[in-house]
């Protein structure tokens, strides 16, 4: 047997892979020392996310966590493997021993041999420095190029187009993503790509990329003579494992390249293991997190001497990119297939059945992936029904009846079966169980809904309960709460629920009571039930520091108020900006000064903007009929006077609406929960619309409302919701989910039909007549002001981890490092 | 009030910090020990914890500023950055990833809450 205690492990390469083997070891206990040589200048990262750093995330966002005890040395590449001594030496010019060696080198994007490729402006799509690279290139850029229309060159050209850039892809084969699609999926896909503004070539090469007299990219030439106007060229043609090492040292590897290895990831040298991207396993070069991950379990649990074995992996892959779902199971053909094509709606979808027309085969979707979820787990398997309805199989329908060996998490290569079984051993009763007992769920969250569906088939109530202290649903707490006139968090929970709360329960339950108008947010208990935005009236920033904005209602601002705030913000050294929604923000108060702040502006007259609330953020307006030559109404004053009657009013989530003084819309109140817009005769009433990360149309409720009516009919349509909705549930989704949707709605708001319109329109009575300043009602207090200081024991000492540096003549806040412990 | 004195002084150095009365139920508040901020947290049946004030995902120092609750009975603080959740017994993170925030002893003397930060 091993002597495990002194075993000598070193990996090559820091990658996903690397990462969820030396974190496999680390759970199980491994006593061995771990060396890690990555050659890239940071940690391992989220490779699969790669794009999202362009978009906001930032390096640490992406970064795996290192686990205690590995000795990781980044920066560092290893530059060759010394067999008979059991050493790697490095290019920073050390060598290191090792007992075992695991190859977990990945792979690099393949560069085709055409003339120009080494010219500044190319690159390719793989770490954070190419991305930071290809960022810094497209800033003097007009247009760019991606060679490839695989997933990851429709990734790439996705990402160019978010730079600015005009896009071209260019590919090979006849149509896109050829190895996840048909013809007719490519089409329908190139359809929808072509749609957001990109320009594809298929069935195209590339004869030479061209320099201007810079030196720099400017032009892409294909063999048909066209040039393409490009500053940026990203090449995406592919991936080769990187299996120079394994070559230089003698080890096994394929004919195309990949380090052969057996079902145990074992190389051909019984002390070298090979693992991910660079891995030929069965003949195959996996480049799929899910496959590579699975390589990694099996190759730790080899080294701890166990028995895993690594036999092959599901390629089916679903993806949503630029915003189309392309999903792609079991086999791309078959003796019998149907086939559903609406080139208009964008939607494809293809089943392959064998030719008994008894067991599905695989199938290919595009602009649909219902069925990819589906009915994956039943590929070669029989039919779970008549093959047309499948196609058509939602989510709810066919996985319904899931075999238990039906694999649902393909990221982790977890089944049905294993779910289940953690559900009943360890008692779960939540996604967040699933994800922390078995991985699932864990990696790109396709499979989340599916998790939800277990979850409920296995008896477990999810859709309702609160959390952990309430088993009911907020709507039932509301009801409840305004039955049982229940006045505080503590006779609810009492009475109602388990324990003393959580952050999701509390904060639920005060929008409850203050939407009921049972007092101010900050009085006696309730303060304690509030997120630290509702606590200090103000939204915490990333240094702990917050922001103000007072309303502006209508976004109409005299000159006098205009410099207050300007004075107020030069006095107290704030940064400002114009918000997106019409008013101004102040940033970077820290808490003891928030009461003075707002001294100043209540005494100027302004009021807070609730931006911090789940609650009416603001109306917007066009400018309207006073001034606009094509207004049909005064929008402004209509936004004002909608704006001052649900200030203050707390919901599920928070409120935000527009009024437009005409067709044109300038005030974008189709984008709002409850919008609208100015006709001849009246007002046109548009409800669920949202902007935000699922953006939506408001529908069209009701039209030529007189202004009475009007208000009457958004008065009961925001109570309704306020009653009904779910915990954190906008406008749109919680209409999206009204059982009966807009008919039901108009009839219970418009025709009362519930019978409940008198009391809806009592209850926002009573909020209009009781409506408070929440700043000037705590700056009044003296009890609720004991709150705003840095340190109860030094009131006057201002957090000392609190600074600024400047940017563009502001302030901004410094950079913070990170130390963390773990135990 | 027994309960206020479970927590048992580790080497016996002890900083008074604010009036018991000044801590709110279910509520934190940041002190300053020395260059230290250290987060006192009230909960509801009146037993005190102290936590390090560094909420360590965001580097901010705001843990004071959570939201105190329970989780499977266990007194717990979500960090009002990005919501982890943290026992108030132990200072761990519940997600799982081993994170945990120091913890400091803490008593309450005639009224008066006191915290050992050696
Ligand atoms: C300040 C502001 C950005 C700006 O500088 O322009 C902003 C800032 C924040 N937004 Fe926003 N949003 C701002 C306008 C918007 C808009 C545009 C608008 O209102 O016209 C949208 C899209 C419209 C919509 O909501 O439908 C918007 C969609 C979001 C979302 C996504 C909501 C969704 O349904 O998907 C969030 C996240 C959430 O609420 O859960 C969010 C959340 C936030 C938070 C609260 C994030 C956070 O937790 O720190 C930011 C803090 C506010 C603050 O003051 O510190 N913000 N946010 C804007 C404040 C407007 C105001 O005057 O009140
Ligand atoms: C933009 C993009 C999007 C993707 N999207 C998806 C997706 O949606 N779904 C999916 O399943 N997969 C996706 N992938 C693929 C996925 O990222 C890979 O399968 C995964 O990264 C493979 O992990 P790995 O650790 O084996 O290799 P790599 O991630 O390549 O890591 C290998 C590491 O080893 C280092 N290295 C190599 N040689 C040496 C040496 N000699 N010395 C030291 N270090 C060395 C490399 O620098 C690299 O950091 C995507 C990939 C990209 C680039
Ligand atoms: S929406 Fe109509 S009225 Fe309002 S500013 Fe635009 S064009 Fe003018
Ligand atoms: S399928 Fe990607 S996380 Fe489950």
């Amino acid at each position: 047997m091993k002597d495990r205690k002194r075993m000598r492990l070193v990996v090559v390469g820091h990658g996903p892979t690397a990462h969820r083997l030396i974190e496999t070891l680390a759970g199980r206990g491994f006593d061995g020392t771990v060396t890690v040589f990555g050659e890239e200048p940071r940690p391992a990262y989220d490779r699969v996310a790669l794009t999202s750093y362009l978009s906001g995330k930032s390096v640490e966002d992406l970064t795996y966590p290192v686990p205690d005890g590995v000795t990781l040395r980044t920066g560092v590449r290893v530059t060759a493997i010394d067999r008979a001594n059991r050493t790697v030496t490095t290019d920073a010019g050390d060598s290191e021993p090792y007992d075992v060696l695991v190859l977990a080198t990945g792979s690099a994007p393949f560069v085709p041999p055409v003339p120009g490729r080494d010219l500044p402006g190319c690159f390719v799509y793989r770490t954070i420095d190419d991305l930071d690279a290809i960022r810094d290139a497209s800033r003097d850029a007009r247009a760019g190029v991606v060679i490839g229309g695989g997933l990851l060159g429709l990734e790439a050209a996705d990402a160019l187009r978010g730079l600015g850039l005009d896009t071209h892809v260019i590919e090979m084969s006849g149509w896109l993503m050829p190895r996840q699609v048909d013809e007719g999926g490519g089409s329908v896909l190139r359809g929808h790509i072509e749609g957001l503004g990109l320009t594809i070539h298929t069935g195209a090469g590339v004869r030479s990329i061209e320099a201007g007299p810079d030196g720099r990219v400017t032009s892409l030439v294909k063999p048909d003579g066209e040039a393409i106007d490009a500053q940026v060229v990203v090449f995406s043609a592919g991936i080769r494992p990187r299996d120079e090492l394994a070559r230089a040292c003698g080890l096994e590897v394929g004919e195309r390249g990949g380090i052969v290895v057996d079902a145990g990831m074992r190389t051909s040298d019984e002390h070298i293991y090979a693992i991910g991207e660079c891995a030929l396993a069965g003949g195959m070069v996996y480049g799929l997190v899910g496959p590579c991950n699975t390589q990694a379990e099996v190759a730790a649990e080899r080294i701890l001497d166990g028995p895993a074995a690594f036999t092959g992996a599901d390629m089916s892959t679903k993806l949503k990119l630029l915003g189309v779902d392309v999903a792609q199971f079991g086999a791309m053909s078959g003796a019998l297939d149907v086939t559903y094509m609406d080139p208009v709606g964008g939607v494809y979808k293809r089943l392959f059945i064998s030719d008994d027309a008894k067991t599905l085969l695989g199938g290919i979707c595009v602009g649909d992936a219902a069925p990819y979820n589906a009915l994956r787990p039943f590929v070669g398997k029989p039919l779970p029904g008549a093959p047309s309805d499948l196609l058509f199989a939602g989510a709810g329908k066919a996985s319904v009846d899931l075999p238990d060996d039906a694999q649902v998490c393909s990221c982790n290569n977890v089944t049905k079966g294993k779910i289940c079984a953690a559900i009943a051993d360890k008692g779960l009763t939540d996604v967040q169980g699933i994800k922390d007992c078995t991985r699932a769920g864990t990696t790109c969250g396709s499979c989340v809904p599916m998790l939800k569906q277990i979850l409920v088939k296995s008896g477990v109530d999810v859709g309702k309960a609160l959390c952990e202290h309430f088993t009911h649903s907020r709507a039932e707490l509301f009801d409840i709460v305004n039955v049982r006139g229940i006045t505080t968090f503590s006779q609810l929970i009492a009475e109602h629920g388990t324990g003393r709360g959580c952050d999701i329960c509390k904060p639920a339950v005060a929008s409850i009571l203050a939407s009921l108008g049972r007092g101010h947010i900050l009085d006696g208990e309730q303060a304690a039930l509030q997120d630290t935005n509702d606590q200090f009236l103000a939204n915490i920033q990333k240094n702990g520091t917050y922001s103000v904005v007072p309303r502006i209602p209508g976004g109409e601002i005299t000159p006098d108020k205009l410099i207050v705030i300007g004075e107020v913000a030069r006095d107290f050294g704030l940064y400002t900006k114009i918000t997106g929604a019409q008013r101004i923000d102040l940033l970077g108060a820290r808490v003891e000064q928030l009461p003075a702040i707002w001294r100043r502006l209540v005494d100027a007259g302004f009021e807070s903007g609730h931006a911090y609330g789940k609650a009416l953020r603001t109306v917007k307006s066009c400018v309207g009929s006073t001034w606009c030559r094509y207004g049909v109404q005064d929008s402004v004053g209509l936004a004002i006077a909608l704006e001052l009657r649900y200030r203050g009013l707390r919901s599920p989530h928070k409120l935000k609406s527009a009024v437009s003084g005409c067709a044109r819309e300038c005030a974008e109140a189709r984008s709002k929960d409850f919008g609208i817009i100015a006709t001849e005769q009246g007002w046109n009433l548009y409800v669920g619309g949202n902007g935000g990360f699922t953006p939506r149309h408001a529908d069209l409720l009701a039209s030529d409302l007189s202004t009475d009516d009007l208000v009457r009919t958004i008065d009961r349509f925001l109570m309704f919701y306020i009653r009904t909705a779910d915990r954190l549930q906008r406008t749109a989704a919680w209409l999206e989910n009204l059982d009966g949707g807009l008919d039901y709605l108009r009839e219970v708001i418009m025709e009362d039909s519930l019978g409940i319109c008198a009391e809806l329109d009592a209850q926002m009575e009573r909020h209009v007549s009781t409506y408070v300043d929440e700043w000037r009602a705590t700056i009044e207090d003296p009890d609720k002001l004991r709150r705003f200081v840095s340190f109860v024991n030094a009131p006057g000492v201002p957090d000392p981890s609190i600074s600024f540096e400047t940017e563009r003549d502001q302030i901004k806040p410094m950079p913070i490092s990170l130390e963390v412990t773990r135990r | 009030m027994t309960i206020l004195d479970a927590t048992p002084a580790l080497a016996g150095h002890w900083t008074p910090v604010c009036s018991y009365t000044d801590l709110l139920p279910e509520q934190g508040a940041a002190v300053l020990v020395g260059d230290r901020q250290v987060a006192v947290f009230r909960t509801f049946d009146g037993a005190l914890y102290a936590l390090g004030n560094l909420d360590p995902f965001s580097g901010a120092y705001v843990m004071s500023r959570g939201i105190v609750g329970t989780r499977n009975g266990e007194p717990t603080v979500a960090s009002p950055m990005h919501k982890q959740v943290f026992s108030l017994v132990t200072g761990v993170c519940a997600d799982g990833s081993g994170v945990a925030v120091p913890t400091y002893p803490i008593r309450v003397t005639d009224g008066t809450v006191e915290v050992s930060v050696v």
